[in-house]
């Protein structure tokens, strides 16, 4: 029952969190770029309660954007397929959000000691690890290969998209988005064997507890990072790789026929991608919830001659942990948000080359020279 | 047609495939809702390209005949509405021909001088909206940002910010005002540096030489063939520039280079376009300096000649002298009376050489107005820019042909 209850919870916050995640980010976006851009950006939209206006430095805009797309006419193309029509929004959103399940996003709590200094037998200790709440929906086995399965899944909101609006500008957007996409799935997979060979596991929270125990992923596999934040961008079809919805030749691409809130789930569930491949990118190679030398007990800092050993109660660790998290996937955000406001986007066919000319072999070539290191290293040990 | 990057053993393995036919436009992000393209695509390649101007046509010739010599100048305005001050001198150069009249030294170089400004404002925008087109959206942004400052500069001087309607058979409508000076010398340094600054995104990064190098390439001899002229026909090799060649107003006197391109690529016309930015800063800058070395008082140091025939009165004679009533009756009812004949003027413009061809019967009217619209010619030879090519090199493409409606269709 504690464990229903408890993971009901964690799926309302994390979906909850994600479906508001795309009007935040609207507002960073907008606001971010209009920095860039010698720009104000958005400050018009009021909310007026009697005298007192409402303005909340345009971030009532977000809300009013919403309204707007909510009462937009429910418009339809005449032609093409209505029934794939409807369901390829849908296609397009829930494997982003499906995504978010498998990331753990802070340290299990055991309940019965958040007071306490951490144990590593609370984690054996029957009774205690029963009422205890790992900070992750799903604790899958399979980790890592689930991300890939679902991430795959996402490009067939945008074919369908293209294939049943009845339209050659989205039946184009919706093609390049399925060979890219696809393109970009083997690249990105392949360089994360390199990472999975030397964290031994496909586990998410595993590879964060090595990298909490080692080093960042970052460190060990810096070529994989570089590979994988690229393909990652890729995957959200954002500048420069957004030739799917190219709007400059292709109006909108995919999603040129589509009005109101469909057109909205799918500018909103790119923004969820964002949000999810950087957390991904977070849990992978910038060490999860784990705040720099800290441990488990707390604060642990034997480099350089100095010891420094400061031992901090359960829910302190928990809490920095969650807030690291939380940190460094802003971050990354923000990374991803000033590209698309600093870079052109490729040709179609650059793209292709870039994935399977540049990308794919220097990921093979990443798990080549990985699993050469790391086959010296054991034969050396033993 | 084969696609152009595969050869003929890989091309006869491909299924077989008709073309789709894809309608481009009007209604269309890239085409300005003035321009339709009717390609034949293969997958991404475009074998074949029906380019379908005229949506802006809004009859500019026809109308120019119904008025007075002097009601054609809000027309003109709206020719490359980008830079319609280089378009209000034009006309005024090619009346002034007919006439046989020559505008003061000051109003030359006051012509000069928001004529190279306009320049700027319009190159401005074309680079920076050819980036945009690609993605990059933040120098389209900051290139913006520094026209508006010419737009400041252009509304102290004219009173208004687009349609100018400022210079006259004859001169101008006011002289310049005191700030001239400060304000376009301030300017200029800033402008210049919101120009490398923009660059500093676009030059180094190799997404954007990827998309514009190699790519929409005109051949010499095409441009040639075509009629091309300005940065269009530079950028392919030739340096023709009016200015330099047939030197008009005091542009003889102005040391100022015309930038060449070489392969007549997309990064080329770009790149020709940037030089010519920084060639029209050192214009303006000189004319300025020789604005200064003019004489308080002679007869030089007017912008507009004096003519009640040709210039309207001060507003303050129309009122208070019998003579300067009759003169602006005159003028306004029956118009300038320019001599029979028939003169072609032509300026170098934003996009290329800009001519008017006006003939005239005697009386206040024009008989006939013809405008060569630089951009038409550019315009024509983009057929086999875009043939052969992606779909998506038709937007770098023809973004640095720097199409206009409004003087492409008139």
């Amino acid at each position: 029952m504690f464990f229903w209850i408890t993971s009901a919870l964690k799926v309302l916050v994390a979906v909850g969190f994600l479906a508001q995640i795309g009007a935040l980010l609207l507002w960073v976006e907008r606001k971010q770029s209009a920095m860039m851009q010698s720009r104000i950006g958005p400050n018009r939209a009021t909310i007026k309660i009697g005298s007192l206006e409402i303005r909340a430095a345009g971030l009532v805009h977000s809300i009013a954007d919403g309204i707007k797309l909510v009462w937009k006419a429910d418009w339809e193309p005449t032609g093409g397929d209505h029934f794939l029509y409807r369901l390829a929004p849908i296609a397009a959103i829930v494997p982003a959000l499906c995504l978010c399940a498998v990331i753990p996003f802070g340290p299990t709590v055991y309940v019965d000691h958040v007071r306490d200094l951490y144990d590593p037998a609370w984690a054996t200790d029957v009774a205690t690890a029963a009422r205890s709440i790992p900070l992750q929906i799903a604790n899958l086995d399979v980790g890592v290969l689930f991300i890939f399965a679902i991430a795959g899944a996402g490009v067939i909101g945008a074919a369908l998209a293209g294939w049943s609006s009845d339209n050659k500008f989205s039946l184009m957007g919706g093609l390049r988005a399925a060979s890219q996409m696809v393109s970009y799935e083997v690249a990105m997979g392949i360089s994360l064997v390199g990472s999975m060979m030397i964290f031994q596991t496909v586990r998410l929270d595993e590879m964060v507890t090595w990298q909490t125990q080692h080093c960042w992923g970052i460190f060990v596999q810096p070529v994989a990072f570089v590979l994988f934040v690229t393909a990652a961008i890729a995957e959200t079809k954002r500048v420069p790789f957004d030739t799917p919805e190219g709007e400059s030749e292709l109006v909108a691409g995919y999603f040129t026929e589509y009005a109101g809130l469909k057109m909205g789930m799918f500018a909103s569930g790119e923004l969820v991608e964002v949000c999810v491949s950087s957390a991904l990118i977070t849990t992978i190679f910038l060490g999860g919830w784990q705040f720099p030398f800290v441990q488990l007990t707390g604060l642990e800092f034997h480099y350089f001659g100095i010891n420094v050993s400061w031992h901090w109660a359960h829910f302190i660790v928990v809490a920095l942990g969650f807030l690291t998290f939380t940190l460094k996937c802003v971050v990354l955000i923000f990374m991803q948000l000033q590209v698309r406001w600093t870079l052109p986007r490729f040709r179609y066919d650059q793209i292709m080359k870039l994935g399977w000319r540049m990308l794919l072999p220097a990921a093979l070539l990443n798990v080549l020279v990985t699993g050469t290191v790391l086959l010296f290293l054991n034969s050396s040990n033993g | 047609m084969e696609p152009v990057d595969l050869d003929f053993e890989e091309a006869d393995l491909e299924l077989p495939s008709e073309p789709m036919t894809l309608l481009m436009g009007p209604s269309h992000p890239a085409m300005h809702g003035t321009i339709r393209m009717i390609l034949k695509l293969d997958g991404e390649t475009v074998q074949d390209v029906d380019i379908q101007p005229g949506y802006l046509h809004r009859g500019f010739e026809k109308m120019s005949e119904r008025g007075t010599w002097s009601q054609v100048f809000p027309y003109t305005d709206r020719l490359n509405y980008v830079s319609p001050l280089l378009n209000n001198v034009g006309y005024a150069l090619a009346v002034e021909k007919l006439l046989g009249i020559e505008v003061p030294r000051r109003g030359q170089l006051f012509r000069v001088i928001l004529g190279e400004l306009s320049r700027i404002a319009d190159h401005l925008t074309c680079n920076g909206a050819m980036a945009m087109e690609l993605g990059a959206f933040t120098p389209f942004l900051w290139f913006l940002k520094a026209r508006e400052w010419i737009y400041e500069a252009c509304e102290e001087q004219t009173g208004a910010r687009l349609t100018h309607s400022f210079f006259r058979i004859g001169g101008a409508v006011f002289p310049p005002t005191e700030k001239l000076q400060d304000q376009i010398r301030s300017i200029l340094p800033r402008l210049l540096e919101v120009v490398v600054e923009g660059e500093s995104l676009l030059l180094k990064n190799r997404i954007f030489l990827d998309r514009t190098q190699g790519v929409g390439i005109l051949t010499r001899e095409h441009a040639l063939a075509m009629g091309a002229s300005g940065p269009v026909l530079r950028s392919a090799g030739i340096d023709y520039d009016v200015r330099k060649d047939k030197p008009y107003l005091t542009y003889a006197e102005c040391d100022f280079d015309v930038p060449v391109g070489e392969d007549g690529d997309t990064y080329d016309r770009f790149m020709v376009r940037a030089e010519e930015i920084r060639q029209s800063c050192r214009i303006i800058e000189q004319s300025l300096d020789l604005m200064k070395k003019i004489e308080k008082g002679s007869p030089e140091d007017a912008v507009s000649i004096v003519d009640p025939r040709i210039v309207l009165p001060p507003k303050d004679k129309v009122y208070s002298t019998i003579e300067g009533t009759i003169a602006h009756f005159k003028l306004i009812m029956e118009g300038i009376n320019v001599p029979p004949g028939e003169v072609y003027g032509y300026t170098e413009a934003g996009n290329g050489e800009l001519g008017f061809l006006l003939v005239s019967r005697g009386g206040g009217n024009p008989w006939r107005v013809r405008v060569r619209g630089p951009c038409f010619f550019s315009l024509q030879a983009a057929h086999d820019m875009i043939r052969g090519g992606m779909l998506a090199d038709i937007i770098p493409t023809f973004g640095s042909i720097n199409m206009i409606g409004g003087e492409c269709d008139r």
